[in-house]
């Protein structure tokens, strides 16, 4: 693959690029890491060995001492609770204090279950306490004994091992009291909660697996309903036959003659229903430049999207997810997407060709309500969007709305991120109000900016 | 919960013996809990006191990946806590052996509780039957007046972390050791050296005058004297109105004086709200010393089930069950600190180096490192000495005061950074300092610190609440503010100012735009950064808050 890096850069070098955007490339490019699904947790039970600095009030004498440890809620007493406590949330806003639940701050999907994410109802108790100033390079200072001179390296640990983009957001010791909840229950607390729009009914669509039953087949002789119209209309048929209306201007009833098959009746039967459906394509950078924070929230963003939409078409959902670097792929269900580690370099245009692709293969547009989401950070090896802007026109033409999610890295020089830029100038925004929009955040934002995000995204 | 068996009782017993024996004072009463998990999940959200108030934040999970152990000044899993009688919980099937160990522990810590004189405030009431009565009042109240009183508690909350904890315990200790007059100590203290700024021999001259008169009229001597006083310097009687005044709004902390003098709290029909703050506040106060005796204590009952142990005849043929479990309670980390390790060491430390009486002028003195070494005066009093540091030290002063070079170099203790190094894409570990000085300090740098936050009474106009925050390098996190100062606006029932001091730009030498992985080579060396400071004022009024740069 990284030879197709190399020649797609020499490419783009030959075009002419900036001396600045130049080392953003390269730094992707001589990057060598490979996308990767980590493993589950392994410094779960490697806690002896590793590095981890521990704080003096981490011990305590519980777990040294008995080794009492595994405090496990049970998931039945959380979900009565889940809906006091937003209920409870709802009266503070009532009573004009901000709100304090937070949902959705952990969500991993498991592997295997389709649908499950898990919901933990989380917040926090604000006090004035004193903040740390750190620096990025170098991390609080903490004890420790044994042998090595002063300067001399002890250890090391991978820097996105903990908390990287791979194992994803969970924070490490806060899924304890993990509740797990299908992603349809999360959809109607985003909905309930956060005053997300309903969808508007945009056409029934023909679906092939749901039925009804109806009174709607004609039959004759027998059956559930005499359709008197048709009954009429069949006897009048058999009477011109046998010659009983003479003259059209002056009908005689009396004499006509009723022949049992005459009858028609309504019967029983099985009819495919027509319901609104949507196909909904989650499209993530997985791109070296995407390592940390910005993963974490374009995937939590999508997560509550994914939520929120089935939620909304009552389960009548189906999603595909692509990951991209310089080429897209797509994987086959979202623990795949979520976990997947990242590396390599940009090309947002191979994502939207992707999808265009999979759309026309599989002729989508007739079926489908179709939702596109796209998360980066804003990097774009294609500055101008050269390749993406076509790409995302076409989109534009058979889908409900395209949603692009840009988390900005916070340490950010001010301006805007690539990708911004070239959405912006394209006037697609103005234009297609309708069916695109773009929301960009810092990539630390908090929960209420995600879902403002999301309201973003998908408002009307 | 059920109490132990009589046979694990009896160990008990035995232990609580031999403890004695050894010099530990403690009451005789304990009570021993067996906790299933079922029972830990009640009692750790309520800092493992089984009648603490209930309170919706308990069944939530509660994030604390910001400021962690500093919102809280309590541990979330103690086996023992400092009630009358101690209780302290255990697990069903601990071997006997195991039990000896604990149980000695245990015992460790009682003594600590009941004799450390951080805790004075907690010695002569039992916090469960408080708690419990305080649990029925909120009931009470919350069936009454419904989610109300979770606010209250909630805002409250928000601020018992600013309660005068040392203001408290001087409070006890001064009326212990008070022998004169305030007014008298006012005069002699304050006004004739900082008011009258008077001549040391005219100060004298006053002291012989007060001498003389309560020689000649006895009782009344106090009396006279001020007669005179009032005659020569009319304004003194106001000034020292005034000085009572201030004094008693300095010694309150922001919860006080909100009871004090809260408009709103101090209404008719808000009078209850008050009996709320009042808990939370004496619940705070009694969590205080625990967490800022966190290395001492842990130190203290770890220096003593291993002596008492190893001492015990009971668990003959146990040594060796002993020693991996005591291996893993006590065993230094490569990188992290241990408060069992680190202060068991520093107990073993003092005690040999008072045997030998190097706590002394004369050792202090020498200088040659090979003297120093060979010295022993072989007092033999290093038990009196550790007993005597249990009863009178917390965790800054015992780190402040042991922690030497000779210490260090003892266990090859050092100061551990973390650093990225760009090229490898890892953190690395590394030895950054073995001097006594640095490791002091990362020590006190990790203790639990609240920000000192008063009320300023001199710029007490209007009806704003005027909050500062004295600086000490270190910014308040950010994010909290608002919904603090929101709870406090709403328990005084009118705006709040807070002044506190801000980064107003850290001169970091790179500009590294694109995360973490991305720094250019090079850069790592040069962390030093100059922050430059700014005093700020939040406002908080109508539950709005705008900040203003001084």
């Amino acid at each position: 693959m990284s030879n197709k890096n190399s020649k797609y850069y020499q490419e783009l070098k030959a075009a002419g690029i900036s001396s600045e955007k130049d080392r953003i490339i390269r730094s992707e490019l001589e990057d060598d890491n490979s996308h990767f699904i980590p493993s589950p947790s392994p410094h779960d039970h490697a806690e002896s060995t590793s590095l981890n600095p521990e704080s003096v009030y981490r011990y305590q004498d519980l777990s040294v001492l008995q080794s009492v440890t595994g405090l496990n809620q049970p998931y039945a007493s959380n979900i009565r609770s889940i809906d006091e406590l937003l209920e409870r949330d709802n009266q503070r806003e009532k009573d004009g204090f901000p709100r304090k639940i937070r949902i959705g701050r952990l969500i991993k999907p498991g592997k295997g279950k389709k649908d499950k994410v898990v919901v933990v109802p989380t917040t926090v108790e604000e006090k004035l306490i004193h903040d740390k100033i750190r620096t990025q390079e170098e991390e609080e200072a903490s004890g420790g004994t044994g042998d090595g001179e002063e300067g001399e390296v002890i250890g090391e640990q991978p820097i996105h091992d903990p908390n990287g983009s791979g194992s994803g957001p969970g924070e490490g010791d806060g899924g304890q009291h993990d509740l797990e909840s299908s992603a349809y229950d999360l959809g109607k607390i985003l909905t309930d909660k956060f005053e997300l729009p309903n969808l508007k009914d945009k056409g029934k669509k023909h679906s092939l697996t749901r039925y009804t039953y109806d009174l709607t087949d004609k039959h004759q002789g027998f059956g559930q309903l005499l359709d008197k119209k048709a009954t009429l209309r069949k006897i009048i048929e058999t009477n011109i036959i046998l010659g009983n209306i003479p003259d059209r201007s002056n009908i005689d009833s009396t004499g006509f003659l009723i022949a049992p098959s005459d009858r028609i009746y309504r019967i029983l039967s099985r009819e495919k229903d027509y319901e609104s459906q949507a196909m909904v394509f989650f499209l993530r950078d997985y791109s070296g430049s995407m390592a940390g924070k910005s993963t974490e929230q374009i995937v939590t963003q999508h997560v509550l999207i994914y939520s929120w939409l089935i939620y909304q078409y009552a389960r009548q959902v189906e999603s595909r997810f692509i990951l991209h670097d310089t080429e897209a792929k797509e994987v086959p269900d979202f623990y795949n997407y979520y976990n997947s580690s990242v590396a390599g370099g940009t090309r947002v245009a191979s994502a939207f060709h992707l999808v265009n692709e999979i759309v026309e293969k599989e002729n989508l547009i007739q079926d489908y309500n179709i939702y596109v989401f796209h998360g980066t950070d804003g990097d774009d090896w294609d500055t101008d969007g050269k390749e993406a802007i076509p790409e995302i026109k076409k989109m534009l033409t058979y889908s409900n709305r395209v949603g692009v999610t840009i988390a900005e890295h916070s340490a950010g020089s001010g301006r805007s991120s690539e990708v911004e830029r070239y959405i912006k100038s394209s006037g697609l925004l103005t234009e297609k109000k309708e069916l695109i929009r773009l929301d960009v955040m810092q990539e630390d934002a908090d929960e209420t900016r995600l879902i403002e995000g999301i309201k973003n995204l998908i408002s009307e | 919960m059920d109490l132990i068996n009589q046979h694990t009782k009896k160990i008990m017993e035995g232990c609580k013996e031999r403890a004695r024996e050894a010099g530990l004072r403690f009451e005789d009463e304990t009570l021993e809990y067996i906790v299933t998990n079922r029972d830990l999940l009640e009692l750790t959200p309520k800092a493992m006191i089984p009648t603490l108030y209930d309170y919706w934040v308990h069944d939530v999970e509660v994030l604390k990946e910001k400021g962690k152990y500093e919102l809280y000044p309590h541990n979330p899993y103690e086996t023992v806590i400092n009630t009358r009688p101690a209780i302290s919980y255990y697990n069903d099937n601990n071997p006997d052996w195991l039990n000896v160990m604990i149980f000695y522990h245990v015992l460790a810590h009682v003594d600590f509780f009941q004799n450390n004189l951080f805790f004075r405030h907690t010695w002569d009431d039992d916090f469960t039957g408080q708690a419990l009565s305080d649990k029925r009042l909120i009931s009470k109240l919350r069936s009454d007046k419904g989610r109300w009183v979770d606010y209250i508690i909630e805002f409250s909350r928000g601020i018992d972390n600013l309660v005068g904890f040392h203001k408290e315990l001087s409070h006890i200790t001064y009326r212990l050791s008070e022998s004169l007059s305030k007014r008298l100590n006012y005069y002699f203290d304050i006004f004739l050296q900082t008011a009258k700024k008077v001549k040391a021999n005219e100060y004298i001259k006053e002291i012989e005058r007060y001498n003389s008169c309560t020689r000649d009229s006895k009782k009344l001597g106090e009396q006279v004297f001020f007669a005179e006083v009032g005659k020569k310097c009319p304004e003194f009687d106001n000034l020292y109105q005034k000085h009572l005044e201030d004094k008693k709004n300095g010694h309150r902390d922001l919860l006080q004086f909100l009871l004090a003098r809260s408009e709103l709290l101090n209404k008719n029909e808000n009078k209850w709200m008050k009996s709320i703050v009042e808990v939370v506040r004496k619940t705070s106060l009694f969590f205080q010393p625990q967490i800022r005796t966190k290395i001492m204590n842990e130190g203290w009952a770890s220096f003593w089930h291993e002596t008492l142990f190893l001492q015990d005849d009971r668990i003959n043929g146990h040594e060796v069950d002993f020693a991996r479990v005591n291996a893993k309670v006590t065993a230094l980390p490569r990188v992290g600190l241990n408060p069992y390790a680190l202060g068991m060491r520093m107990f073993n430390e003092i005690e040999e180096k008072s045997d030998k009486g190097k706590y002394s002028f004369e050792f202090h003195n020498l200088l040659d490192a090979e003297s120093r070494k060979k010295f022993d005066a072989s007092t033999g009093n290093g038990r009196d000495f550790i007993f005597k540091v249990r009863e009178n030290f917390c965790d800054f002063m015992f780190i402040n005061t042991f922690v030497d070079q000779d210490f260090i170099n003892h266990y090859k203790l050092f100061v551990a950074g973390k650093r990225i190094n760009p090229e490898k894409r890892v953190w690395e570990y590394y030895v950054k300092s073995r001097k006594a000085a640095d490791y002091r300090q990362m020590l006190l740098d990790s203790l639990y610190h609240p920000p000192h936050i008063q009320v300023n009474p001199e710029k007490n106009d209007d009806n704003t609440l005027p909050l500062v925050h004295s600086f000490e390098e270190k910014p308040l996190v950010k994010e909290f503010i608002t919904n603090t100062l929101l709870g406090i606006e709403y328990l005084w029932g009118g705006p709040v100012k807070l002044e506190t001091s801000e980064v107003a730009s850290k001169s970091e030498s790179n500009g590294a735009p694109y995360g973490v992985g991305f720094l250019p080579a090079g850069l790592k060396e040069q962390n030093q950064k100059e922050i430059s400071w700014q005093r700020v004022i939040y406002t908080m009024n109508n539950r709005k808050l705008t900040k203003q740069v001084l």
